[in-house]
């Protein structure tokens, strides 16, 4: 599918930042990092848990575990969805019995993703407390679904998205707005 | 747009290499899920599966019905014995009545092959061929695969010779199939009349000596006798087979390097293979059947999860 970038968000210095704060707000509301774990949400909610985890053990000085998960057999849309959804990994190899884990995406919209995070990790074990922290909020819930910890907010119309670049992955770190051109 | 270019599991002959590593890549997602504290999923809720098995299985059909589980999905068992078909109702009939009460899935054995092909020709539901006669056994090639692929990590040049009943052995043709596809090197080991005649042009080699197979591959795949389907005389005796072809601790120290042992099951101990050898940490039988819930778990998601056309905005 084609795109136009109409905005660019999020510049490479304002992600840094933006992490940063971020990292400093779950260590703030936590009161430290006591039975703290994140949990990215695949793809690029993987690579922002481990950015956030890297950012605590520089301010904290302590190492939290870092889990993957990924939804795809919890989406209530895969079956109606134009393209099958691929399986990836998940991968907690610690025990989430209560534990304060903080759930980590990209993009917050309709909130279904993270409904299906949810029910995954319950499936996984029973963490004492959940949060949601995500880079962008981006808007239109279907679901009652809030988020805790939020990078930007961003106002968007139905027929926009937000893209998240990560180097990891991709040739920079940035968070575009982008058009996309229906074919 | 699904993952895989197939609304049915019919047989391997027709999956390309992409289709099959996308199957063996979601079995090892699977494989996961079967690890956790819940080992099931929500995923195919409200999707129903008929396991029609018409001739006898315990590892197949447990397996399909464990996977389905996992999947959520509603399933359905069909035994030939407490059926009308024992009364004379023909196949096709027991099918269309069965799809009449609005099922997703067949999971179908039948002792006749190309029957799941018959019925997919006139059923509109998925079908999943778990066994059709001597001809093929998709998914216990495909957890084959997966096993050899997670002890050599690739299957590309991989040596894998099949030891046996190959002209009765539906597990042998899906093997064989696939095993080419993915590019690995097939040879087949048994005694002349086990072997069909003009096997060579499915690209595999032929050897009558199990001592010649064991220095020039990476694994045995030992299949069992297919005694229940053999005629008569095609060996002298079980206890010449096994002197021949029966795979012994013996005949495997001579190999170059330890040899990875595969059995489809059920084995016949002391014949086909020593128990010495079945249970020896070479052994990857007991992975075999874990593997097979895995892959079976793939293949249904990735058919049956599929979007359906003629039930669209279907959830």
């Amino acid at each position: 599918m084609d795109y136009k970038v109409k905005a660019v968000l999020v510049d490479s210095a304002g992600f840094a930042r933006t992490i940063t704060r971020l990292a400093h707000e779950i260590i703030e509301r936590n009161r430290g990092t006591e039975r703290l774990a994140f949990v990215g949400m695949q793809t690029r909610g993987v690579y922002l848990a481990q950015r956030l985890a890297r950012k605590v053990e520089e301010i904290e000085g302590t190492a939290l575990p870092v889990g993957v998960l990924d939804t795809t057999m919890y989406r209530d849309d895969f079956r109606t969805a134009l393209k099958q959804p691929l399986v990836r990994v998940t991968e907690i190899s610690f025990d989430l019995y209560n534990m304060n884990v903080v759930l980590v995406d990209d993009v917050l919209y309709t909130g279904r993703t993270v409904r299906a995070a949810l029910d995954a990790l319950m499936d996984l074990g029973r963490p004492k407390r959940i949060q949601l922290a995500v880079l962008v909020d981006r808007g239109h819930r279907e679901l009652p679904i809030k988020p805790d910890f939020v990078g930007r907010n961003v106002p968007t119309s139905i027929n926009e998205e937000v893209r998240v670049r990560m180097t990891e992955i991709d040739s920079e770190d940035a968070v575009l707005l982008v058009e996309v051109q229906q074919p | 747009m699904s993952l895989l270019t197939h609304k049915h599991l019919l047989g391997l002959a027709d999956y390309s290499e992409a289709d099959i590593t996308t199957i063996l890549d979601t079995a090892e997602r699977m494989k996961e899920i079967l690890e956790r504290p819940v080992p099931k999923v929500p995923t195919l809720r409200g999707v129903t599966v008929v396991n029609l098995f018409m001739e006898s299985s315990t590892r197949t059909r447990v397996s399909f019905e464990l996977a389905e589980k996992r999947l959520s999905a509603d399933t359905l068992n069909f035994a030939v014995s407490s059926s009308s078909l024992s009364k004379g109702e023909t196949l096709l009939d027991t099918a269309l009545n069965i799809e009449a009460m609005k099922i997703d899935v067949v999971v179908m054995r039948h002792k006749s092959p190309g029957s799941p092909h018959f019925l997919a020709r006139h059923l509109d539901s998925i079908i999943i061929n778990a066994g059709d006669g001597c001809h093929e056994h998709p998914t216990q090639a495909l957890l084959d695969m997966m096993t050899l692929r997670q002890k050599f990590g690739a299957l590309k040049g991989l040596r894998v010779c099949l030891v046996g009943d190959i002209s009765h052995s539906r597990v042998a043709l899906s093997n064989i199939i696939g095993l080419k596809t993915m590019g690995a090197q097939v040879t087949v080991c048994g005694p002349a009349t086990l072997i069909p005649r003009g096997i060579e042009r499915l690209g595999v080699q032929v050897t009558h000596s199990l001592d010649e197979a064991i220095q020039r591959c990476d694994a045995l795949n030992v299949l069992r006798l297919q005694l229940e389907r053999q005629e008569a005389g095609l060996f002298p005796s079980l206890r010449e087979y096994h002197q021949y072809f029966g795979l012994t601790r013996r005949r495997l120290e001579k190999a170059p390097a330890p040899l990875t042992i595969l059995h489809p099951g059920p084995m016949n101990r002391g014949v086909e293979i020593t128990s010495d050898v079945a249970d020896s940490e070479h052994s990857v039988i007991l992975q075999q059947v874990t593997n097979g819930v895995a892959v079976r778990m793939a293949v249904l998601y990735l058919l049956a999860g599929a979007k359906m056309p003629s039930t669209e905005m279907k959830v």
